[in-house]
């Protein structure tokens, strides 16, 4: 049996071939290839192919070593002790060292550099340099998101230490430590990587990555007919009817995976309205999220509970979507004193109707169909509910980081990492701040500070679990639903399995066989 | 003329300040900061890391100070960096530059070369059976939502014929082509492109062709050449044409700020790195340095753009050139 095995593998790694590219249809180009400035989806899929981080997530959506080997954790916490892999070289042939470490996490506290990311890494007391291939981080206090947070790319320093990181040219030539090298960047047209041969985990198999630009939709979709793009990501239409043609079924595989995210309705809890939970809660019972679902995402997601990755291990799955009900919603309304009076169909309270704004951003159809579908539901329970669909940059700035909105129909990208202080302390009220609904429980908030606390997988789990528990018995905000995360690959791709955290995780080991390879150069 | 020409040249500067200062007023009065743009609703972004941010872009001074500072830079012709990527907006420009300008003055010429022609003849018999086909026509593709050309001419084109790419402007395997290969390659990716830049605007300047070749076969002169026996073609081509085109030349000035402007649309949809594009991403992100930088190309060109249609006026109008002296 074992001999059957071994030969069954060896078989399988012959079949692997180096050679042909991959070309990704983006709607956006990267802006910068400096890791610790990125902050957008494009610059960031470039980077984590050219360099590495200390961890990485696993298929499960575990922490696992990448550039370090192994890391312990001490004094509660307090202390995280990081051992680096030995074997590792930069693109150019420089060893990689503690140094590089040390280094990048100085320009991320540095004031002068422009880089978003500094919040995590000013939680860090010291960092010192143990020798070449042990780095000792000290913090503050016990801080259990900042392991995940040293995923950051490690940027080396040989090459930077004497540039201005806002200015580098590096951000148009990196060097890296990962799978893929740099090759060239053609603005606005396609950014090219290749095959690193030495990269520590071996060569990846698929020799060039190409990273097209495609600005519109439309146009993305005519690429793929014509088999000008190998991957991209679909809406949910897209993945359902149009994608059904015999050509593209023929040479191209769908997936749909969960997605980090979710969208959901939140109230502005200032508003005296909204200060009755009773109101919140009939509110989600006058909402059907099953329906949503099926309308705005065709069924492609599934209502969710609260702010987590569902399967994950924060998720608490024993919070149940309150089933839709719009008798149970008219009584708890009319408890909270909200009766229709002059039988106009719209409740009201001393006098002012049930009305209010549901303030949403522009350019996203989905979030303004939900506010639609929940606009129509509450009329029939006697709410009047109007739309205000707004302009990006004005939604943020003059709506949300004023808190001038009744609702805000929005989502959330979830980490992995099921961290949510930001979002529900109640110490993140000011202005510009992500608590902009105003949310305050004194035991959530001790949970949240437990949470950053504890290192323990388990012990974390429980207290996410009923934090998870607590905000939707709450219901700041009115959970709807989480998406999935739609896309195609063409079919000659082999040795993609699909995982929890996505199709990507396990890039390097795709390969394509030799008869099949498209691009030969 | 030098004279004259200096002068206008002088009366540029004053106006060019006037235009910067309204302009940067304008953009700063949208609401909405690059900082919160950029790190939107990113929870690992907190709120001094983008009051930090703001400070290093220099956005917490007096919107005065922002622009004396931004003046002083740019009279070194000094655009500054780009907020979304800190590269010299110089450099951002320029990159778009060759790419934008080749489609747009191969359009301005077909147009023109098919425009003229077809206004001259429209003009010669008014009301006849070419006047009506070539007006039906040019409206046509003037109705014709260029967007919606350009997605139906990809899909049959591109998709179903497979005879044109459906976008970009190079194959994958451009570098790998010779001189000739490469050329071919980047002409066959414009085709699309500029023949639905071109169609549209077909109808606008041979309808005004049409018009100023009517008015001129309308002028005693032309009575004259005609009464004095010349052939139907040398009273057309050389009395009346010559004529007609006058006012031609003011147009093909005042399309000067045109040949930087780029259709965000026609480059979205065809995937075309040009200055469109560019601009766009800039308003959107609140770039200020780089709107700033676009605003002010454009209104220096349509300055010296309407100069230049007065000058080449003065050129091939021997009258208003003997009127000024």
């Amino acid at each position: 049996m074992l001999v059957v095995f071994l030969f069954l593998a060896a078989g399988r790694v012959f079949a692997q071939d180096h050679g042909d590219a991959i070309v990704t249809g983006s709607i956006g180009d990267a802006r910068t290839l400096v890791p610790i400035l990125a902050s957008d989806t494009s610059s960031s899929e470039i980077t984590g192919m050219i360099f590495n981080g200390l961890v990485k997530y696993d298929k499960n959506i575990n922490l696992v070593g990448d550039l370090a080997e192994r890391w312990d954790i001490e004094d509660g916490g307090l202390t995280i002790i990081f051992h680096l892999r030995k074997n590792v070289s930069w693109q150019d042939g420089h060893p990689f060292t503690a140094r590089d470490v040390e280094y990048t996490y100085y320009k991320l506290i540095d004031p002068a550099v422009r880089t978003p990311y500094s919040g995590d890494f000013e939680r860090v007391k010291s960092l010192q340099v143990l020798d070449d291939h042990t780095v000792k981080v000290t913090y503050g206090e016990p801080f259990s998101p900042g392991l995940s947070s040293w995923g950051m790319p490690i940027m080396p320093r040989h090459i930077l230490e004497k540039e201005d990181l806002n200015k580098t040219d590096f951000s148009r030539h990196p060097v890296g430590t990962g799978p893929y090298v740099f090759k060239s960047w053609k603005t606005q047209e396609k950014i090219e990587l290749v095959a690193n041969k030495n990269y520590f985990e071996g060569e990846p198999y698929i020799s060039r990555y190409i990273y097209r630009v495609i600005p519109d939709e439309s146009t993305l979709f005519l690429e793929l007919q014509t088999e000008g793009v190998d991957s991209t990501g679909l809406s949910p239409l897209q993945y359902l009817r149009q994608t059904d043609t015999p050509f593209l079924k023929e040479r191209y595989r769908k997936f749909r995976l969960p997605s980090f995210g979710f969208t959901y309705l939140g109230y502005n809890l200032n508003n005296e309205k909204f200060k009755d939970i009773r109101v919140r809660q009939a509110l989600n019972y006058a909402v059907d999220k099953g329906e949503i679902v099926r309308i705005v995402l065709l069924g492609l997601g599934r209502p969710s509970t609260g702010p987590f990755v569902p399967d994950s291990w924060a998720y608490n799955k024993d919070v149940e979507s309150s089933q839709y009900d719009p008798e149970k919603a008219k009584d708890l309304l009319k408890e909270a004193g909200w009766q229709d009076l002059d039988n106009d169909g719209i409740l009201e309270k001393g006098g002012a109707r049930f009305e209010f704004t549901i303030i949403t951003n522009q350019g996203n159809e989905e979030r303004l169909k939900s506010a639609q579908i929940i606009q129509r539901r509450l009329k029939e329970v006697g709410v009047n509910v109007k739309i205000k669909v707004l302009e990006w940059s004005v939604f943020l700035s003059e709506y949300i980081d004023k808190r001038k909105f009744d609702t805000v129909l929005l989502g959330w990208a979830l980490a992995r990492d099921p961290d949510c202080f930001d979002i529900f302390h109640s110490s993140k009220t000011k202005e510009g701040e992500f608590n902009f609904v105003g949310y305050s429980n004194a035991q959530v908030d001790k949970l949240l500070d437990e949470g950053r606390r504890t290192f323990d997988q388990q012990e974390r789990a429980g207290i996410y679990r009923k934090i998870h528990e607590l905000i939707y018995a709450d219901q700041p905000y009115m959970f709807l639903f989480v998406g999935e995360s739609l896309s195609i690959l063409h079919r000659r791709f082999q040795g993609v399995e699909p995982a929890p955290i996505g199709i990507g995780y396990n890039f390097i080991k795709w390969y394509v066989p030799s008869s099949k390879q498209k691009y030969k150069k | 003329m030098i004279a004259y020409i200096l002068k206008r040249l002088l009366g540029i500067i004053p106006m060019l300040i006037g235009i910067t200062l309204i302009s940067f007023l304008v953009i700063h009065l949208a609401p909405g900061k690059p900082t919160t743009i950029q790190q939107a609703l990113n929870p690992k972004v907190s709120l001094e890391v983008r009051d930090r941010l703001e400070k290093l872009y220099g956005l917490d001074k007096p919107l005065p100070v922002q622009y004396f500072n931004w003046l002083n830079r740019f009279i070194r012709f000094d655009f500054g960096r780009s907020f979304a990527d800190d590269r010299p907006v110089t450099e951002k420009i320029l990159e778009r530059i060759p790419l934008t300008l080749v489609i747009n003055i191969i359009s301005l010429f077909l147009i023109f070369l098919l425009a003229i022609p077809i206004g001259v003849k429209s003009a010669v018999r008014p009301g006849g059976l070419f006047d009506k086909s070539s007006t039906a026509f040019v409206f046509i593709f003037f109705a014709l939502p260029g967007f919606w050309l350009a997605l139906i001419l990809m899909n049959w084109l591109g998709v179903q014929l497979r005879l044109l790419p459906v976008s970009g402007i190079k194959s994958l395997d451009f570098e790998y082509l010779g001189f000739w290969g490469k050329l071919m390659d980047q002409a066959w990716h414009l085709v699309l492109p500029i023949f639905v830049s071109c169609v549209g605007g077909l109808a606008g300047l041979s309808r005004y062709m049409r018009q100023n070749m009517m008015e001129a076969l309308e002028q005693p002169y032309i009575y004259t050449a005609r009464a004095k026996g010349l052939s139907e073609n040398k009273v057309v081509y050389k009395h009346a044409l010559r004529n007609a085109l006058l006012p031609v030349v003011t147009i093909l000035g005042l399309s000067i700020p045109g040949l930087l402007g780029g259709s965000v649309i026609f480059e979205s949809l065809f995937a075309l790195p040009g200055i469109g594009r560019l601009f766009y991403e800039a308003v959107m992100m609140r770039d200020y340095p780089l709107i700033m930088a676009e605003l002010v190309i454009g209104a220096a060109l349509t300055l010296l753009g309407s100069l230049m249609a007065d000058i080449g006026y003065a050129c091939v109008d021997p009258r208003i050139r003997y009127k000024k002296q």
